[in-house]
């Protein structure tokens, strides 16, 4: 028996049309959006001698960014079991209330109005990345709690009207629009001969992997280092060998990734290596600094070279970050040169909010977002912490990072001379897979 | 420029393939059995994991490693097909298998969080990095043994539909259910190995997946809506239409990406609605289909 529409089924269009729905539902989905709607007044009152101090987080604990998010949860879970050991906050103990965003920038929104509105947390922790801290911080300025966080550096934080109005965001680490200007520095200081001639800038469409690769080339620009490319493709594509292959067939000596995650530069080495291409040196914003997730995506041989922002490295040279260190290997296994800068990051939050909290008398998030608007300089293990009137940490220094000693080592190298640095890699090695 | 439209061009045939191989399975549950599979990337992502199981443990070549993949992922989906899609029926069957398929994705997501962990990982062999150079260009020994795996099982399930008698089976059911079942047609078995076959050839789409890119749990969401917008694309059911639709996307997503690489994903899905316009069937729609 042959169908009686004989070109398509009455069923089939009504498929049709709910698949293409379903298309639309998810590339939807997997974009970027932001929405809050809700009013209330602030919540900023200290607990009674018995109870905990609660603080809320969102983290993306799976979708695009879990690795770092779980990475973020160790952090700070790390520093509140320090603190629980050491007595806690003022004599209270503190809990932790972390909800899964799942890389969304719309749950993130939801997870915060949940911590604030329902379970009335006494303090906040910021999420990971820029993309969910940006519309995540509006919630937190309408509840009126201080919004402590760690991985949120891009300019369109602490530019939003949000922040603009209430000055609720406060970055315990670097901005990341200068993160690496270190590496431009180093370019600079090269002699002319020495230094490369061509440069390759991709960049993923994310507000924190633009703005430092930019910096960046301009102050290649400026010295006299061609551009051979530079574009910025979507973060959300699921193949990047076409923007990779464009860029080896560029033949830049240096590349300057925007990257967000370790999966976004593996797939650009890997396509480098099928090309047999080899950058002289070759900088990502975000990957290399994921210790050893990034080395078991990418291997320690074709690690050695590759080079990082950071504000933070596992040997930097500060007795706090030490027991860190060893606490964090003590606690989750691993080594040192394994430990992420996303732990630091974290535990810095947690520090900064501890400094707060003590120096205040309490949770009340109005006298802590004065307090840490007032110019004090605060400790972290990532440095000195000091707040500008837009929450950016003034104070933070910008360190490059490198794979070295055959994928076992993530050293400093530059800026060169600074305390802990080692000396740079000048020229990658070849692939070795 | 030239030179980069040509290397456009190759790279869009090569991932083509790959994507092909993640889409035929799709094709043939939706339509066999008109079923949108929602959970079709995150199986994606469970072949990749069984792929890097067995190269991590057993230290088995990855295309050797699709000889114990395949067929569990066959089993995987005969019993989720048993197990959940069996039992929908009635009018809001094709709903609720949207709803019931999402949901086995999340269970799926769950188990690989709980098992991997969130870490990204990836599949390694001499012939992922490798490159053989052909006419002045660089072709990776991944994707030309992907792009060829895509050929040999578009061809097997072409067999298997058209020179079998449970091909005959699934055409009789594709083009009437009732009618199949009047003739003595066991709908109920032809549906469970539909599924069955279904996500077993995407256990290799997940291992060519796993070799070319990094991969967690939550992989598979980037992927499922461009496998639909592929499978409209080449016609509900068509595997052939898969294979043309895969390479045909991402070609033209890597020649936009020489100019505009923030274009590329809109013109993407600005061609599926295009060519939906003109031919709503896509390349190789239902009538072509059954009438091979």
């Amino acid at each position: 028996m042959r169908p009686t529409l004989p070109w398509l089924s009455k069923r089939a269009f009504a498929l049709s049309g709910a698949a293409v729905l379903s298309v639309s539902v998810l590339a939807a989905c997997s974009s970027s959006s932001s929405s809050s709607t809700s009013t209330s007044t602030s919540s900023s009152a200290s607990p009674s001698s018995s109870t905990p101090i609660t603080i809320g987080a969102s983290l993306s604990l799976t979708g695009d960014f879990s690795t770092d998010g779980q990475n973020y949860k160790q952090g700070y879970e790390l520093w509140a079991s320090d603190v629980n050991a050491h007595g806690g906050l003022l004599g209270h103990q503190v809990v932790l209330k972390i909800l899964n965003d799942a890389s969304s920038p719309t749950q993130v929104v939801t997870n915060y109005q949940t911590l604030f509105a329902s379970d009335h947390v006494n303090l906040a922790f910021g999420p990971f990345s820029s993309l969910l801290t940006t519309p995540s911080e509006a919630v937190a300025a309408r509840y009126g709690y201080a919004f402590v966080e760690g991985a949120g550096g891009a300019p369109a934080v602490f530019n939003s009207p949000a922040n603009v109005a209430d000055h609720n965001v406060f970055d315990v680490s670097l901005p990341i629009k200068d993160e690496m200007v270190p590496f431009a520095n180093y370019i600079a200081g090269l002699p002319a001969s020495q230094r490369p001639k061509t440069a390759a800038y991709p960049m993923a469409d994310d507000p924190f992997a633009v703005p430092p690769v930019q910096v960046v080339q301009t102050m290649l620009q400026s010295l006299g280092v061609k551009t051979v490319y530079s574009k910025i493709f979507p973060e959300e594509a699921a193949d990047y060998k076409a923007p990779a292959d464009q860029v080896a067939a560029s033949g830049a000596q240096i590349v300057v990734l925007g990257s967000t995650d370790v999966p976004t530069v593996s797939a650009f080495m890997q396509a480098f290596e099928q090309q047999h291409y080899t950058p002289k040196l070759f900088i990502a914003a975000a990957g290399p600094d994921q210790g050893s997730a990034f080395i078991a995506a990418v291997g320690k041989g074709n690690a050695v070279g590759m080079m990082v922002p950071n504000g933070w490295y596992p040997a930097y040279p500060d007795a706090a970050s030490q027991a860190m260190v060893q606490a964090y290997v003590a606690k989750y296994g691993g080594n040192a040169s394994g430990v992420s800068s996303d732990v630091a990051e974290a535990y810095s939050v947690g520090q900064v909010m501890d400094q707060a909290v003590t120096a205040t008398g309490g949770t009340d998030n109005a006298k802590i977002i004065a307090y840490l608007h007032s110019g004090v300089t605060l400790t972290s293990v990532q440095g000195p912490v000091k707040f500008d009137v837009l929450g950016e940490n003034g104070a933070a220094a910008a360190f490059v990072s490198q794979w070295q000693d055959g994928g076992n080592a993530f050293n400093q190298v530059l800026p060169v001379g600074t305390a802990g640095s080692v000396a740079i890699i000048a020229t990658k090695p070849a692939w070795t897979s | 420029m030239a030179r980069e439209i040509y290397q456009a061009i190759v790279d869009g045939i090569l991932v083509g393939g790959v994507y092909a191989l993640m889409a035929v399975g799709l094709t043939l549950i939706f339509g066999v059995l008109d079923i949108i599979n929602i959970a079709q990337g995150v199986m994606v992502i469970l072949g990749a994991y069984l792929s890097y199981e067995l190269a991590a443990r057993l230290h088995l070549d990855l295309f050797l490693g699709l000889l114990i993949t395949v067929p569990a992922m066959f089993v995987i989906g005969v019993v989720i097909q048993w197990a959940f899609i069996r039992p929908l029926r009635g009018r809001e069957r094709t709903s609720m298998t949207l709803l019931v398929s999402y949901a086995i994705a999340l269970i799926i997501e769950g188990i690989l969080y709980q098992t991997f962990g969130a870490d990204d990982r990836q599949l390694n062999a001499w012939y992922v990095t490798s490159s053989v150079h052909v006419f002045g260009f660089y072709l990776p020994y991944i994707y030309l043994f992907g792009f060829a795996l895509a050929v040999v099982l578009v061809a097997a399930l072409y067999v298997l539909l058209y020179r079998t008698g449970f091909g005959r089976s699934v055409r009789a059911t594709m083009q009437d259910e009732t009618a199949a079942r009047l003739v003595g047609i066991n709908i109920s078995r032809v549906a469970a190995i539909t599924f069955g076959v279904g996500v077993a050839v995407t256990a290799a789409g997940g291992m060519v997946y796993g070799a070319t890119n990094s991969f967690n749990p939550n992989s598979g969401y980037d992927l499922i809506s461009r496998l639909l917008a592929i499978i409209i694309l080449g016609g509900l059911g068509s595997i052939g239409g898969a294979l043309v639709a895969s390479v045909f996307m991402i070609t033209l997503e890597s020649v936009v990406d020489i100019w505009q690489p923030e274009w590329a994903i809109v013109v993407f899905y600005a061609a599926l609605v295009l060519v939906l316009l003109i031919r709503p069937t896509g390349f190789f729609g239902r009538k072509a289909v059954r009438a091979q």
